[in-house]
């Protein structure tokens, strides 16, 4: 088993933000501002922050707002609730959340709560359980969850949880892990994981390891590093993690890298991406693999940041 | 990339995808351009429907479309015929997109927000579905739309049970399937619909289906969660019961004060102290209920009590949990020590359910006696030593049936802790048992030993007539086989084990009395005279039964491999505890603790607390982060000592709820000066920190 190839992974985030002309970066410019969470959040969790100009980022980010408060995936595209958590999150990694008309953000995040309780996306109300995760956690940032009807917000996540003691995306949805992680996140974040039947879930979400130590997102599915992240933090949230071989995850993550030009791909020998790079590092940090930094199951951004945030001395005073 | 190898481009390839790279890129500019300046002529709505097709995730051009439709809709509200050519238009649109990406939430939804504009055709839907289904009959996406466009139309539930079998009668293996036809049975089960009522008959089909499924390929799991999901459905028909209670049935109690030895202590097992004139009154039930309050529960006395509040015994369940607690308070002015009698009805009226509200509680009625001896002042004395967790410390206790804290007779009477199990459950668990056993003769499977085992366990539970030791003793050793056949989910099967272990060793008096024990020095009141349970050296790795541990003052888990204490809660009469070298990894995992208000000593030493970077209870612990606990400003702590805080703040939220007098911590990797410095400044009742006493 390999190591952590972490100056290549690192080198290869820097060049993949640089990149602009294949044809794979034009079809992703507009979620530039995801890209831009799980290439920053990586470095981060690899130590290697500082190499990004953070006032660069910060603008860029602060430019992609619109006047109702929410943020598109780039500049000139429509705001959206997925592309609004990532630049509060971006935000929160520089310790930037100040430069935010906090109650302008806010208002874009209540605005989209329906009588359900549930989420919508953005103005034309897709519905989705992974909305309500993203519409807690923004709020938890910005320290204003108690300006949306939480218990319903609740009780929408719980209508989606299904036979498997998992969670789909509107209820009747099939359980996936992703689907998981953000009902898990969502009920984590409100203190309502009594919702939860651990036990269920936890022999389902570690029945997700496979012969090669991966982890696959439902059953009788190819394993993928993306599901390191998913299903890992949502079997952390539920205490249940030491259910799964922990080494061979590592090792099948380690076995993803390309180890000549950096980045993580999906399965062994596939091509990388930013997307499976963060999940591929994260992964590895929720595995405590050494020299990383921790990062949050239920935030999704590393403990330091979390607790300066949700535990620091600027929120008690 | 999702499923795209990793190899150079060539040369020929990388300008092939500049080119593209460079049309799309005319598209996209093009389109923003269009969609700033509202411009929904024909050209620019073909740029988008162009550029949709090379990039269906492109969620503003999708965004641009729907404008484009609000602003033609507005133009020409009447005109029925050319509204159905636009809505045509955009169902065309998503089709071609969803056939470059079959995966694409944006292509989907934007089919859905027009057909819920009006346009409809089911024919075309379920057909178009058809096509997708067949070319990938996993895919989520196409199943949600499916339960959209049946929702719409209005396409009744057993019609779309039907579709289920036929995609597992032509593929067994589609999880996909199974899982609908769990929530559509579901449905028409608690309609009682036609066709699917009584469930017994229902349950035992889809046995049989499920069956082949398992039957035919074990190691696929398609239909592992669905026979779970049965075997539960199964167990459901019984009504909810109470397993147990603090005080148990017929039992005496002696209440004396804190402090004050009472000569005429009946046994260690029937005394408790209270500073206060109150003893708790504990309802453990087999499954979380609902409803218990002090109309459902019916309490006469000929003491003069007054009414109860019943709180659950969980810190964030507030409508079901398995244990419930209230208070009896005795009056304090009658000096002569006297035995109050207090009798307890639930079920009449049936106001407590199962969680689901769907079973009423089976009705019971329990007595025992309370005799208040509340003379003598109460002291704050805790002794001249602390309590020693030693071998030579704890005699193993000689108590008469009579005196012990609960019966392990196998009660018929309406009066006793028991099930009312149906026929039929039990029949369909010994059914089940005699194929799984079948399956195991011909294949050495972990499904079938991991099914037997919970078949068993279920058949141990809910069977008046089964011997549960045997049972028990066979469950173990298909939980030994397992670690050693799936190695990868050996700590699963472990904490399994722990469960049965425990089950075994509550099972029966003689074997719970060789754990039974009294603590030898009475030098310390609060350990005087109490309960001890030692399950110290028994390799468990996690806690369970303890409906049978209600009763227990002093605990001893020391030596297994802890890593959590989930249950604990429940054991509310506990004073003393030792988690001695076990695996908990963080304050956060000893949250249960929070909730017993008696608790003085605790011993966590030789843990891993501090050692870990990822801490595992997070979120099972309330704190600011789950938003279940906020940090209070007005505490002087909190304005002093934020760097403590900071690294402290887990200790700070457990021992702020707990007056610890005595505490044992070293051995863990958090435990430096600097931290039982803190630990002093939270904890001001402390008088032994790691065997010294506290200045």
């Amino acid at each position: 088993m390999g190591e952590l190839a972490t100056e290549k992974h690192v080198q290869y985030i820097l060049s993949v933000e640089k990149r602009k002309d294949d044809f794979q970066s034009v079809v992703m410019e507009h979620l530039r501002m995801n890209g831009a969470y799980w290439g920053l959040t990586a470095l981060d969790i690899l130590g290697k922050l500082n190499i990004v100009d953070a006032d660069e980022v910060v603008s860029w980010v602060m430019s992609c707002q619109h006047e109702s408060g929410g943020f598109a995936g780039n500049v000139g595209h429509d705001p959206h609730i997925l592309y609004t958590l990532s630049a509060v999150q971006v935000l929160a990694l520089f310790d930037k959340l100040d430069v935010l008309d906090v109650d302008k953000v806010t208002n874009y995040v209540v605005g989209l709560q329906n009588e359900d309780g549930s989420f919508s996306g953005d103005i034309w109300g897709e519905v989705d359980s992974r909305f309500s995760y993203i519409a807690i956690l923004c709020l938890s940032l910005l320290h204003q969850l108690d300006k949306i009807n939480v218990e319903k917000a609740v009780n929408f996540v719980v209508s989606c949880k299904n036979m498997d003691g998992g969670f789909g995306c509107t209820p009747g949805g099939e359980s996936h892990s992703g689907q998981i992680f953000c009902c898990v996140g969502a009920l984590a974040l409100t203190g309502s994981l009594h919702h939860v039947d651990k036990d269920l879930l936890g022999w389902w979400l570690c029945e997700r390891q496979v012969k090669s130590g991966g982890l696959n997102g439902r059953p009788e599915k190819l394993p993928d590093v993306c599901y390191s992240w998913w299903v890992l933090s949502s079997l952390i949230m539920i205490d249940r993690v030491h259910w799964i071989n922990k080494e061979k995850l590592i090792k099948f993550i380690l076995d993803c890298q390309d180890t000549e030009n950096g980045g993580i791909s999906d399965r062994p020998d596939d091509a990388v991406d930013v997307y499976h790079t963060y999940f591929g590092i994260a992964g590895l940090s929720l595995l405590e693999y050494p020299s990383l930094k921790a990062i949050d199951p239920a935030y999704a951004l590393p403990v330091d940041v979390v607790n300066r945030i949700r535990l620091g001395k600027r929120h008690a005073i | 990339m999702h499923g795209r190898p990793r190899k150079p481009q060539k040369p020929e390839e990388a300008e092939a995808s500049a080119v593209e790279a460079a049309k799309l890129r005319n598209l996209q500019s093009q389109l923003l351009a269009n969609h700033h300046q509202k411009n929904y002529s024909k050209e620019a709505l073909e740029v988008s429907a162009n550029l949709l097709e090379m990039n269906p995730d492109l969620y503003t051009a999708w965004n641009y479309r729907k404008l484009a439709v609000e602003h033609y809709l507005k133009e020409s509200p009447s005109d029925i015929v050319s509204i159905e050519a636009i809505l045509n238009e955009e169902l065309r649109v998503a089709e071609s997109a969803l056939r470059q990406n079959v995966k694409s939430y944006g292509a989907w939804y934007h089919r859905k927000y027009i057909l819920s504009k009006g346009h409809s055709s089911t024919d075309h839907e379920l057909r178009l579905l058809g096509k997708f289904q067949k070319l990938d009959a996993r895919n989520f996406h196409a199943w949600n739309y499916r339960r959209f466009v049946a929702g719409l139309m209005n396409i009744p539930e057993d019609k779309e049970l039907k579709y289920t079998t036929d995609m597992i009668d032509t593929n067994f293996s589609n999880y996909s399937a199974w899982h609908n036809r769990s929530a559509l049975l579901a449905k028409l089960l608690n309609q009682k619909a036609e066709g699917y009522f009584p469930m017994e008959k229902v349950l035992n089909e889809e046995y049989e289906l499920v069956h082949q499924a398992i039957f035919t390929d074990p190691d696929d799991q398609s239909g592992w969660f669905y026979h779970l999901w049965l075997l539960d459905q199964t167990v459901k028909t019984n009504p909810p019961y109470l397993v147990s209670s603090w005080p148990p049935h017929s039992f005496n109690v002696a209440l004396s004060r804190t402090g004050c030895l009472d000569n005429h202590t009946l046994s260690p097992f029937c005394s408790f102290h209270s500073d206060s004139g109150t003893i708790p009154l504990i309802l453990y039930f087999d499954q979380p209920v609902q409803g218990v309050d002090s109309s459902s529960v019916i309490v006469k006395s000929t003491a003069n009590l007054r009414d109860l509040i019943w709180k659950p015994l969980s810190k964030c369940n507030r409508d079901a949990s398995k244990a419930w607690i209230s208070h009896l308070t005795f009056p304090q002015e009658e000096l002569n020590s006297e035995f109050y009698s207090v009798e307890v009805s639930i079920g009449h009226p049936q106001k407590i359910a199962s969680a689901t509200g769907f079973h009423n509680v089976k009705p019971t009625h329990f007595s025992f006696k309370v005799a208040v001896n509340l003379r003598g002042t109460p002291t704050e004395d805790f002794g001249n030593e602390g309590i020693r967790w030693k071998d030579e410390n704890f005699t193993s206790c000689e108590i008469s049936p009579h005196n012990f804290p609960f019966s392990f007779d196998n009660p018929t009477s309406e009066d006793d802790y028991a099930p009312s199990t149906s026929e039929w459950c039990v029949e369909t668990i010994s059914n089940e048992i005699a194929l799984f056993r079948e399956l195991l003769s011909e294949t050495d499977c972990k499904i079938g030993k991991l099914t037997l085992a919970r078949l068993l366990m279920a058949h141990a539970a809910t069977s008046p007539h089964a011997n549960k030791m045997i049972l028990l003793e066979e469950v173990l050793d298909l939980y030994q086989d397992l670690m050693k056949l799936d190695p990868s989910h050996v700590h699963f099967y472990k904490d399994e084990h722990s469960l049965v272990l425990l089950q075994k060793v509550t099972s029966t008096r003689e074997s719970l009395l060789r754990h039974c024990y009294s603590y030898k020095e009475q030098t310390s009141p609060y350990i005087d005279s109490a309960a001890c349970l030692r399950l110290n050296n028994f390799s468990i790795s996690r806690i369970g039964s303890v409906e049978k541990f209600l009763w227990v003052q002093v605990l001893d888990l020391s030596h297994n491999e802890l890593q959590s204490i989930d249950g604990l809660e429940s054991m509310q009469l506990l004073s003393c505890l030792s988690l001695s070298n076990n695996k908990i990894g963080n304050f956060t995992a000893l949250e249960p603790l929070r909730l017993i208000k008696f608790l003085k000593v605790l011993d966590i030493s030789y843990n891993e607390i501090g050692s870990h970077s990822i801490d595992t209870t997070r979120y099972l612990f309330s704190s600011p982060l789950s938003h279940s606990e906020e940090i209070d400003l007005s505490s002087d702590e909190m304005a002093t000592n934020f760097t403590d805080m900071a690294s402290y703040w887990e200790a700070y939220f457990l021992f702020k709820d707990i007056s610890l007098m005595q505490l044992d911590i070293e051995g863990n990797t958090i435990s430096s000066e600097s931290f039982k410095a803190f630990l002093v400044k939270i904890l001001p009742k402390l008088h032994w920190l790691d065997g010294k006493r506290v200045q």
